[in-house]
């Protein structure tokens, strides 16, 4: 078999090593048995983790967005579209986005390396055998604490952008707090939120799955750690991407357009 | 037989691809007695043990604890037999998030949930002090020494008051000071908590304290098996190298 083809098959069966991971995450997430306490500990932490950098890079694009879209607005005279255009790519898109790549760097990348030196260092083989089950101790927790803070760090994000944006409307020309306010939720509606919203889950899904499944299938030695952090940030951020496209096409396909 | 075995494995084979380790292994384990498994690095002693508390699963042949066979459980009946058996890594595995205490804290709050905090921390300076570590408690796994690092796996282990204990390699890369420590405590936890162990090791002063029993794994097969007194006066030349030390 030559190196190529090769290449091709580790890619088909990682594939197939990760949809079994997910299913297997599925069903145990739709158990009975939960280990919440724990859910809530990997909820704060997750939380807590990420929501300096995502409130700091949210504010930022908020205010950069607007500063920089201004001049093409004025170009055509349409400056007081700037509010309600600036929301409109901050919550349909660039929110939920930029959120989740940050989080695929932060908590993707900090999950593969925990995982990954407990299973090397066989502290995942020890809980085992002391009659804890691992899947649900150390991966349905985290995944689900991903699943359930997505959203809100998206919340978060969305909102700090937005209170960016509305300065950087004021850096140049007068705009009150109110009359902002209802310029933004004149041009929001329900169907820009609500498909932004719900992919979020999946992109915390998505962050989850990936940190986990290479921490816990990673390879001996010290270098599988790295390994594993490494290729959870970068997985997870393309699957992002593939996802983010993938809403696109269904939203576009139920009319929320 | 008037003795009872409590874990039994017969013609045993284990390979990971090309890499045949076991090739029909034959063992048992008396109750109440310390069994001492002797082997090269690499002979598959801890691929061995690790099949008889399900991490992994033997391609041939059987593996019977307390009469059970261990590939038939299901998921539950499976930790109820790991609860009964205790572990000790070669590496430790202690958990580096958590401190030693909540380490030890970790299998009684998941067993014992009904156990109010007097009482955990009433077991818990209990089986420090019974490796000698009480001041360790509130330490991360980081800041212990490898020494420790075993003490403290070993109490983890023992807190459970597991009926069989199997030992991978308790002493390597440890002084002799220390070894002979971890050994005697071998000895206690046998005198005191009548547990069957099978200790696995290469440290031949460990081996001879210790032992009631001595198997050599060699070739993934049991190659001799008798008192250590007995395989050491042996004159075969291929138990000779393991004695060669003394
Ligand atoms: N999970 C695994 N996957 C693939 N090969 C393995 C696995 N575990 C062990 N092996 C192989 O099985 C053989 C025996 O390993 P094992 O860890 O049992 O050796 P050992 O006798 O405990 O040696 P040591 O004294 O160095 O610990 C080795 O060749 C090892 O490469
Ligand atoms: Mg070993």
């Amino acid at each position: 078999m030559d190196k190529n083809q090769s290449g091709y098959k580790v890619f088909i069966e990682e594939i197939g090593s990760i949809s079994a991971f997910t299913w297997k995450f599925i069903k145990a997430f739709f158990n009975r048995k939960q280990e919440w306490k724990e859910i809530f500990r990997q909820c704060y932490i997750i939380g807590y983790q990420s929501m300096p950098l995502v409130g700091i890079t949210a504010f930022i694009m908020g205010l950069v967005l607007t500063v920089q879209s201004r001049p093409t607005l004025e170009e055509f005279g349409a400056v007081s579209y700037l509010p309600a255009m600036v929301a409109l790519s901050i919550v349909r898109e660039i929110g939920p986005v930029v959120t989740a790549l940050i989080c695929a760097g932060k908590i993707g990348s900090s999950i593969g390396a925990e995982l990954g030196s407990m299973r090397v260092t066989e502290q995942i083989d020890a809980m085992e055998v002391s009659g804890t089950n691992p899947f649900r101790y150390l991966v349905v927790t985290r995944v689900a604490a991903c699943i359930f803070m997505l959203p809100v760090l998206v919340v978060v994000a969305d909102s700090i952008s937005l209170y960016a944006s509305y300065l950087g409307v004021n850096l140049k020309g007068v705009l009150t707090w109110n009359l902002y306010y209802h310029q933004v939720f004149e041009s929001l509606s329900f169907s820009d939120i609500l498909p932004a919203y719900i992919k979020t889950y999946f992109f915390g899904l998505a962050i989850g799955i990936i940190g986990c499944y290479k921490g816990y299938y990673s390879n001996k030695g010290t270098e599988g750690v790295g390994l594993a952090a490494n290729s959870a940030v970068v997985v997870s951020s393309l699957v992002v991407f593939i996802m983010d496209l993938i809403a696109v096409q269904i939203a576009d396909m139920l009319g929320y357009t | 037989m008037k003795e009872e075995s409590v874990v039994v494995t017969q013609n045993l084979i284990k390979s990971f691809e090309n890499n045949h380790v076991l090739k029909g292994f034959n063992m048992d384990l008396q109750k109440g007695e310390n069994l001492v498994v002797l082997g090269k690095s690499g002979s598959g002693k801890s691929v061995l043990i690790k099949c008889m508390v399900g991490l992994l699963y033997p391609d041939n042949g059987s593996v019977k604890v307390f009469g059970k066979e261990v590939a038939d459980l299901s998921v539950n009946e499976l930790d109820d037999l790991r609860i009964r058996i205790g572990f000790l890594f070669q590496s430790s595995a202690l958990y580096d998030s958590m401190t030693v205490r909540e380490n030890l804290e970790f299998p009684l709050k998941r067993h014992q949930p009904t156990l109010t905090q007097k009482e955990l921390d009433d077991l818990v300076m209990e089986a420090l002090a019974n490796v000698g570590l009480e001041r360790a408690a509130d330490l991360m796994p980081s800041e212990l020494s490898g020494g420790m690092r075993k003490r403290i796996g070993l109490a983890r282990t023992l807190i459970l008051k597991p009926e069989i204990m199997l030992y991978d390699e308790p002493t390597t890369g440890l002084d002799p000071i220390t070894s002979r420590e971890i050994s005697e405590l071998i000895l206690e936890v046998q005198k005191n908590y009548k547990t069957s162990s099978i200790i696995i090791t290469h440290d031949m002063d460990c081996a001879r304290t210790v032992a009631n029993r001595v198997i050599i794994l060699i070739n993934g097969e049991r190659y001799a098996m008798g008192t250590f007194e007995e395989l050491m006066k042996s004159d075969d030349p291929q138990l000779k190298p393991f004695f060669a030390a003394l």
